[in-house]
């Protein structure tokens, strides 16, 4: 594949790193958070900069805000402290990271990101670092080294791949997150999380889609899925006393290929007759908190429990969202529950307990489907999706911090006649980001996406080539948003989709009409019958 | 680069010199190794305990484990016991395969770019490197404490006995001690070949292997060339242990070279990389089981946050709400909900 706009080459890297700077390349970065939105959320130093500016007007105390925002986090987070202290340089994590991988940049490395704030830390926080200085390690913190922080620290998409090699495990996760927080104080972020954060937080969505809007959306989906099915769901807001309440990232009712995915849940709903309801006002399960600080993050996850409670449902379902699903699974009741106003979470429908999610008291659709189908209650009828040739692209979060990694392939495997997996090195646990994660998925960073989104790509590309893979099928809203793209440049003919979409096209409903199209409008391989699956 | 290697080189010249020297200072041999010795330990241990007490101080506000397999969901879906431990026990194992077995480690893999392809390979090299290297020297530790305890314990004696059951040369050659040599070098060799490895080597990363190597090096020629008087040194470690140290003039300037290597190395231990031998049992990532959805893990610093509440949210929205029709909250009274 010989490709004009970007050139992937990893070549050994010399001179030493501590003396290398950034180059702030267009494509590379990105924007500044607005002055409205960094006020809106009443985080510190709003105003107009921007990263490609010579000066990025620091408060004046800047140094000592960020240390002071250190030794504060040293003492609050053990991960913190100990991978500051620990890592060996044994080089295990370097051709792990996707981002290294796609641009060759050594400071890509999750051992050299991280070693950007250890030589700080080693500055200031050791004995050794403070007499000895660069021989043992340490460097002063200057505005070169907080550009070099942005910089890298906005090229890590908090995947944990890295973590997962790491003999100590390491996780430059949590590494960027705390940088991430720790830039936040001096006023230093991105729009691109900031924007969605301050949608979330004051109308309940990323994209600011006020609540009459939300119902007009979700009422032309209930119309587009009779003119499909023939059938007519009812798609409740906020009605009080469901048994259950569904969160999903706002771009499955706003944004394709999202939308078919909801169209499936819509569908999977009323054939099982689930007694649910939808929120405008908890109408974002994603939390771009997550990428900003962890205040942020319980700031804006707060309003699932408090919905939960005032509509007084039983338990929360969850919609496919990756970073939702890493701040539900290991943030949320820590930060905000206890849910104890929920009950542990049962299936209305096949009467199983959920005993692994009794505390937080919340559900992946994904299992709240595969349990479904594995007790025989949906009637699916695969060849629906003969068209399709299925890989699945297992995303970060859910395989990394929460290990769903036979839910969706269960699903898969009933929804559809053609599933092909990725090598092995590039799924499961060893997953490969779509470079778009953690706020980056926007476009001012297009070149950083491509390249991140690379090895991906490249497991995509083999499969494509092996099996005639035509799409790809996945769990997550930023990879919905972001692979689209990144594969039109580097596999073009390979679609994206939630595993939901090919469910509900699966899905056999009870008094449907025959149908001709799939969930996208689409003519189906064969067209249906009356009476096919009577 | 250079200059990291050097320095690195300078640095552990210093013990070694340092050596010589007392080997050299006539009467005051005895009392400079002593002290020398006793400052090493107290350095060793209290730096551990400080360093270790430290971390310990800090709270895990967040159960974070990095799950490397398939979770305990539903019942007739297999779950990785290990990789992706559900209960306290299940992750003490998980760390037992760590730390004894490299677990982590032992799953690396090369991930080469080859003309726009990426191209995957097992990677086990530096896991074998690192397994030979950590349990060989904590057979040569072992075997070391031949010369602190008297009488020998069974286990040391055993453990020699099959160390050296090739049964070449006298006094025999160890296995251990072949297996470390060859081990270090690797490791040594990795960080000057690989580019990647050497770009991001510190100072420190070198300076530990150079000591290392000194200590390997004074022990191996004092074992099988120099012939070390090893009923004098018993007597020496054994007069440390008992607080009577004694040094007999058999002992040449070689040992005292190896004695303060050592002695800077462990002296060493706490400020640097090596503690990672205590860090790895309390990494977060490894050490905690994925049960956070079943049993609530508590964050001692939990604090209040400033919200968005749903009260406040609604009488924003409210014109809007009540034109889409969806149900209003009729008893709240704006801003009367905090949270």
């Amino acid at each position: 594949m010989s490709n004009p706009l970007i050139q992937i080459e990893q070549a050994s890297p010399t001179g030493e790193w501590e003396k290398s700077k950034p180059e702030f390349r267009k494509g590379t970065w990105c924007y500044s958070a607005t002055p409205q939105n960094v006020g809106y959320l009443g985080m510190p130093n709003p105003r107009q900069w921007q990263p490609s500016d010579a000066d990025w007007k620091l408060p004046e105390n800047w140094k000592q805000i960020l240390l002071k925002g250190m030794k504060e986090r040293l003492d609050k987070f053990r991960s913190f402290r100990l991978f500051m202290d620990i890592c060996v340089r044994c080089g295990a994590c370097a051709d792990k990271c996707h981002f290294y991988l796609g641009s060759g940049d050594p400071k890509n490395m999750p051992v050299l990101r991280a070693e950007l704030l250890r030589s700080v830390y080693r500055r200031y926080f050791t004995i050794s670092g403070r007499i000895f200085g660069s021989l043992a390690g340490a460097r002063e913190l200057t505005e070169d080294v907080v550009k070099e922080w942005f910089y890298y620290f906005y090229q890590c998409t908090e995947c944990r791949r890295c973590s997962v090699f790491c003999p100590y495990g390491i996780d430059t996760a949590e590494i960027t997150m705390i940088g991430r927080e720790l830039l936040n104080l001096i006023g230093v972020n991105i729009n691109w999380v900031l924007d969605p954060a301050a949608n979330c937080y004051r109308v309940g969505n990323h994209l600011g889609i006020q609540p009459h809007s939300l119902k007009d959306n979700l009422d032309f989906a209930a119309d587009e899925l009779e003119e499909i099915t023939g059938i007519r769901v009812d798609i409740p807001i906020g009605k009080k006393g469901a048994e259950v309440l569904f969160v999903a990232p706002s771009a499955d009712y706003f944004a394709t290929p999202h939308y078919y995915t909801f169209l499936g849940y819509l569908a999977l709903f009323h054939e099982i007759g689930l007694d649910y309801t939808l929120s405008a006002y908890a109408s974002e399960g994603g939390n771009f908190g997550l990428f900003s600080s962890h205040e942020l993050m319980k700031r804006l996850n707060a309003k699932m429990y408090e919905e939960a409670k005032r509509l007084n449902v039983k338990w929360i379902l969850g919609g496919e969202c990756g970073h939702m699903w890493r701040v539900i699974h290991q943030y949320m009741d820590t930060m905000n529950g206890p849910a104890d106003f929920l009950e542990a979470p049962v299936s209305p429908i096949t009467g199983t307990r959920f005993e692994h999610a009794r505390s937080t008291k919340v559900v992946h659709i994904a299992e709240f489907s595969a349990d479904l189908i594995h007790a025989g209650k949906l009637k699916l009828d695969p060849k629906r999706n003969d068209h399709w040739k299925v890989t699945y692209h297992d995303s970060c979060n859910p395989s990394r911090a929460m290990g769903l990694l036979e839910e969706p392939r269960y699903i898969l495997r009933n929804a559809c006649n053609n599933f092909y997996e990725m090598p092995e090195s590039t799924i499961r646990e060893q997953t490969f980001c779509c470079g778009s994660g953690s706020g980056l998925g926007t476009d001012e960073n297009f070149e950083m996406r491509l390249r991140g989104g690379f090895p991906r790509a490249n497991a995509v590309r083999h499969v494509k080539e092996a099996h005639g893979v035509n799409l790809l099928s996945c769990i997550c809203a930023i990879d919905k948003a972001t692979l689209p793209t990144l594969l039109d440049y580097w596999v073009p003919g390979v679609e994206v989709a939630g595993v939901h979409e090919l469910l509900g096209n699966a899905l056999v409903m009870k008094g449907e009409k025959p149908r001709t199209t799939n969930l996208r409008g689409e003519p189906l391989a064969i067209e249906e019958k009356e009476g096919a699956h009577a | 680069m250079r200059n990291k290697v050097v320095g690195a080189l300078i640095g552990a010249m210093i013990p070694a010199c340092a050596g010589l020297a007392a080997g050299a200072s006539g009467g005051l041999r005895l009392p400079i190794s002593a002290l020398v010795s006793y400052a090493a330990c107290a350095a060793f241990l209290v730096g551990i305990c400080l360093r270790v007490l430290r971390w310990a101080a800090v709270p895990v506000p967040f159960r974070i484990p990095a799950t490397c397999g398939q979770q305990k969901s539903l019942e007739w879906i297999r779950s990785a016991t290990l990789d992706n431990p559900a209960t306290g026990m299940a992750a003490a194992g998980r760390m037992t395969a760590e730390v004894l077995l490299f677990r982590s480690l032992f799953r690396n893999t090369r991930c080469e770019v080859n003309g726009a392809r990426t191209i995957f390979s097992e990677s086990r090299w530096l896991w074998i490197g690192a397994i030979a290297f950590h349990w060989s020297l904590l057979l040569i530790v072992l075997r070391h404490l031949r010369l602190f305890v008297e009488p020998v314990p069974a286990p040391v004696l055993i453990i020699e006995q099959i160390d050296t059951c090739f049964q070449i040369g006298i006094p025999r050659v160890c296995i251990s001690d072949i297996v470390f040599i060859a081990a270090l070098c690797f490791l040594l060799w990795r960080r000057f070949s690989d580019p990647v490895v050497r770009y991001i080597s510190l100072c420190s990363d070198f300076l530990v292997l150079w000591l290392i190597a000194g200590v390997a090096l004074t022990g191996i020629v004092m074992r099988h060339w120099s012939r070390v008087d090893v009923a004098g040194v018993k007597q020496f470690a054994l007069g440390l242990a008992t607080f009577s140290p004694v040094l007999p003039a058999s002992v040449g300037a070689l040992f005292l070279v190896h004695l303060f290597l050592v002695c800077a190395l462990v002296a060493y231990i706490p400020s640097s990389k090596l503690m990672h031998m205590a860090g790895v049992w309390l990494s977060p990532t490894r050490n905690l089981a994925n049960n956070s959805r079943a049993v609530r893990h508590v964050n001692p610093w939990n604090y209040p946050v400033k919200t968005h509440a749903y009260a406040e949210w609604e009488a924003e929205y409210r014109d809007k709400l009540q034109a889409a029709g969806i149900p209003l909250e009729g008893t709240y009274v704006e801003s009367t909900h905090t949270n």
